[in-house]
């Protein structure tokens, strides 16, 4: 069946599919914006525990996107994995960190003998909650914004080795966290104000959710307080971002000649030329607004559905603007021509090839991740109910 | 080839050890106690008897308190390819990310999912659901355990892929030889079944100490009896799985082999080293400690020898080849070469990889220059000295570079395989006691059960360090050496990273022990 797909046809489906994880990965990261609420949605350590509880829940499946998110990039764009992950050092390695602290945080934070302490899981949970959204928000941005690294694959046959034969270079000493002070186009502007807006967005989708599943009268205030501040950052930092993208010069790829140049407004163009793009970016925009406004005013348990479908749309939108339409989805501002494209980062044609027959097992995994969440939440909790609860986090 | 730095190789090497000796404490145990607990509930949902259910219930919370470390150590590694492994990660990522994006799909959305719904579905799903549900978290947990070893499997003998030299990667050309590389099949048992193993005495050694503390009696004899029938299952399906291992490691790994068992001078009809002690030359001034701190640091190789106490006559040729009398390359056969017996030298295998290096670089070259006859005959000089590419980055290196720490592989393979043997006589022990209802009364064998908890562990560590240092210096076995590898970074960068891991993985290990040790004190009536 795939066999019949072009190999540009299925670098395509492949960036498509890592655009599906990456968008599944945020909508996930509530778990995230979640976890920065739990002190400012709660009076008492009854309550606190009811929201981490109502959070708690979801933390495996963050974790499982994450490293399946990571896993299709390595299998299907392995170039642009070995260049990022080993050139934005120092972005992954604090994004992996807030992980292994978060991974034991939940389960161990009220077990007697948790040596460190209730507290200190519970910030190590806010920790997690703050710089992963921000992190991965900023690191995204760079798909627009660009890194100062270069790529040469002929270096591994340099016999003199030292560290020149290493095939990316990253140019930067700073290995990624550049990206929050490069002044050039102003990008750490850019990059901030996306690596913000996830984080506020991760919120709102936190409040929502959180409204959904607590019974809880003084937590339902708070949270639509909660809910009405983050919305305005959120739209302050997004439509910042979204708008000066639209007039930023884009990296642009020849297709005759692969080369890759700079064209004015090119995400623009972007958004223009390939409709399906801008109906899923906008479409995404205005569910998170139709989510909010039902998570304001009617107090609707379906707000949280459409500001996580919405989420889940706009970051897919974002990975297509960054990619299709001959754009280069990792650029370099170091050599232009080591920038990355769908084309140039992807796995071989028999990998891909593979690898799509492997998605096909994505529609079952959905299917009983759908049966198990509506399980779990069947019932809504109250501060009385976790009480009787045998096991708790 | 004389600017490595070392120093950079080497701290990424041990960070990546680090990461899985720390992932090692815990993952072989919720592959083992998974199982183990959809057998109990399993039990416990034929027999409607609750005991079975007070049981589940204590070694689930001591599973779920192991997986979450395991976790946290587990999510680091995936990076950790890209992060200091960043040219292996482009050089074999077309055939070695597959395996870790179909662990994602396939295994850990399985494992996430499922384990949510044991541990807080008691009261939300049926029976019969919940146990649907743990059946789908065992298999889940393990078959995370098989895409990881096929990922390994293919670094210790690359199958199922060519070389493109436009791309200047190797790209995969049949998934299925990747997937069923004997290799990763073997190593999938051997190491699964012998977490089942360390599973196994992680049970009997905590109910021992029930018991021996006179808490909960009853329900630790229970766990104690379905641990041990699981445990002799499980040692004997990871011997025979050895020795299968075994003659993969002699067909393709001839050097870790050699490695394993210390031989230098090779010989038909070789014996199998049960025990050995090490001894120095008798020209070399150095004492025995310095000499093997030398070998494991990887200088003078050669020089560290094990004199054999106990051997099985022509066992290493029988165990390799199933033929007593097939010969066994010793290291020096391998490094020197052995004309008789058809093995290269490390020289010719060098100058074959240069060659082969530089072909590539001349075809490169020449087809930038839009010259094709001579890319078409560079072409194929590459491909004809391709088996030695990885020599090439040998050239002008000493020839102990190419050697693995023999000392460290040698106490490491014998010390697992010690273990592992005694292991069986174990469980073959506490069956008998729990079978004549007497164990209460064997305190000798139930202290023993206690420390076996640590011996497990310690057969576990020695089974990687096996596998993972007899292979050295390959990170892709004679293609891609270790320091090839690296990423574009700093020795500084990668020592504050180690530390930061190695602190945290301390703290994590502390609070874990100390969190399941209030979890036992309370016994099964929690």
């Amino acid at each position: 069946m795939f066999e019949l797909l072009s190999y540009e046809s299925l670098q395509i489906y492949w960036w498509a599919l890592v655009s599906i994880l990456g968008a599944f990965l945020v909508f996930m990261f509530f778990v995230q914006g979640g976890q920065t609420l739990f002190w400012q949605l709660s009076s008492n350590e009854e309550e606190k525990t009811l929201l981490t509880n109502i959070i708690g829940h979801k933390w495996e499946l963050t974790f499982s996107t994450l490293v399946t998110f990571g896993g299709a990039f390595f299998a299907a764009f392995p170039l642009f994995y070995s260049t990022s992950f080993g050139g934005a050092y120092w972005v992954w390695m604090f994004i992996l960190w807030a992980f292994v602290i978060q991974a034991v945080s939940y389960e161990y934070r009220l077990k007697k003998g948790n040596f460190l302490g209730q507290k200190t899981y519970e910030v190590f949970l806010f920790i997690n909650g703050l710089l992963v959204p921000i992190l991965v928000g900023a690191a995204v941005s760079t798909f627009f914004t660009g890194s100062s690294f270069s790529v040469e694959t002929s270096r591994i046959l340099n016999l003199e080795y030292n560290m020149d034969g290493v095939i990316s270079r990253w140019h930067s000493p700073w290995h990624g966290l550049e990206a929050v002070w490069t002044l050039k186009n102003l990008a750490f502007l850019q990059n901030i104000a996306l690596g913000l807006s996830i984080l506020f967005l991760t919120r709102i989708n936190a409040t929502l959710y959180i409204k959904k599943m607590a019974i809880s009268e003084p937590i339902q205030k708070k949270a639509t307080k909660a809910l009405i501040i983050d919305t305005v950052l959120f739209l302050v930092f997004f439509l910042f971002w979204l708008i000066r993208l639209m007039f930023l010069d884009g990296f642009a790829v020849n297709p005759e000649t692969k080369e890759i140049f700079m064209q004015p407004n090119k995400y623009f163009y972007n958004l223009i030329q390939t409709p399906a793009t801008a109906i899923i970016l906008l479409s995404g925009v205005v569910s998170v607004l139709i989510g909010i406004f039902l998570g304001i005013f009617k107090k609707a348990d379906v707000a949280f559905w459409f500001t996580g479908a919405g989420t889940a749309l706009a970051v897919i939108g974002i990975f297509f603007l960054a990619a299709y339409n001959n754009t280069s989805m990792y650029p370099s501002t170091y050599d232009l021509q080591s920038s990355l494209t769908i084309a140039n980062a992807s796995s071989s044609k028999f990998t891909l090839i593979a690898m799509s027959y492997v998605s096909l097992m994505v529609p079952f995994v959905a299917a009983y991740i759908i049966w198990a969440w509506r399980v779990m939440d069947k019932d809504k909790v109250s501060v009385e109910k976790m009480e009787k609860e045998e096991v708790k986090y | 080839m004389e600017n490595i730095d070392w120093g950079i190789v080497n701290w990424a090497r041990a960070e990546f050890a680090l990461t899985i000796l720390y992932h090692w404490i815990f993952v072989p145990l919720t592959l083992g106690l998974s199982f183990m607990l959809a057998i109990i509930e399993t039990i416990a949902y034929k027999t409607g008897d609750d005991k079975w259910i007070k049981i589940e219930k204590f070694w689930l919370k001591l599973f779920v308190i192991n997986f979450v470390v395991g976790a946290a150590t587990g999510v680091i590694m995936e990076f950790e390819f890209g992060q200091n492994w960043s040219n292996y990660s482009y050089f074999v990522g077309d055939i070695f990310g597959a395996p870790l994006a179909i662990e994602g799909i396939m295994a850990f959305f399985m494992e996430s999912v499922f384990i949510a719904l044991v541990v807080f579905g008691w009261n939300k799903l049926s029976k019969r659901a919940h146990l649907i549900s743990i059946w789908f978290m065992a298999i889940g947990t393990n078959l995370s355990a098989l895409w990881i070893l096929v990922a390994n499997g293919w670094m210790q003998n690359p199958v199922g892929m060519k070389f493109n030299p436009d791309t200047m990667r190797n790209e995969m050309v049949d998934f299925w030889e990747v997937l069923f590389n004997p290799i990763a099949m073997n190593k999938f048992i051997h190491v699964v079944t012998s977490a089942y193993t360390f599973s196994a005495l992680f049970v009997i050694g905590i109910s021992s100490l029930l018991i021996l503390r006179n808490k909960d009696k009853v329900y630790a004899k229970y766990s104690m009896l379905v641990a041990s029938v699981f445990g002799v299952v499980a040692i004997l399906t990871t011997m025979l799985a050895g020795h299968g291992s075994a003659q993969q490691v002699a067909k393709h790994q001839p050097l870790k082999l050699a490695a394993m068992e210390g031989v230098y001078e090779g010989e038909h009809g070789a014996p199998l080293t049960l025990i050995g002690i090490p001894y120095l030359q008798e020209n070399d001034n150095r004492n025995l400690l310095e000499g093997m701190m030398d070998d494991m640091s990887g200088k003078n190789q050669l020089d560290v020898r094990f004199k054999s106490l106990i051997e099985i006559p022509y066992g290493l040729s029988f165990l390799a080849h199933d033929d007593p009398h097939a010969f066994i390359p010793g290291v020096k056969d391998i490094v020197l070469g052995n004309k008789a017996e058809g093995i290269p030298s490390h020289k010719e295998r060098v100058s074959s990889g240069k060659t082969s290096i530089n072909a590539l670089k001349a075809y490169k070259e020449a087809k930038k220059l839009g010259e094709t006859e001579k890319a078409q005959t560079q072409l194929a000089v590459f491909e004809k000295h391709f088996d030695d590419f990885g020599y090439g980055y040998f050239d002008g290196l000493d020839p102990n570079k190419l050697i693995p720490p023999i000392t460290l592989t040698f106490i490491s393979f014998h010390t697992m395989v010690a273990l592992g043997s005694w292991f069986l006589v174990f469980f073959v022990l506490v069956l008998i006691a729990i079978w004549k209802d007497n164990i209460e009364k064997k305190r000798w064998l139930l202290k023993l059960g206690v420390w076996g908890i640590l011996f497990g562990w310690m057969a576990q560590e020695s089974g990687w360090m096996t596998a993972e240092m007899g292979r050295l210096p390959w990170v892709v076995q004679d293609m891609m050496p270790t320091f090839i590898a690296m990423s574009h970074i700093s020795k500084l960068e990668i020592i504050i990273t180690f530390s930061f891991f190695a602190f945290i993985f301390t703290l994590l290990l502390i609070a874990e022990i100390k969190i399941m040790l209030t979890t036992i004190r309370k016994g099964f009536n929690q």
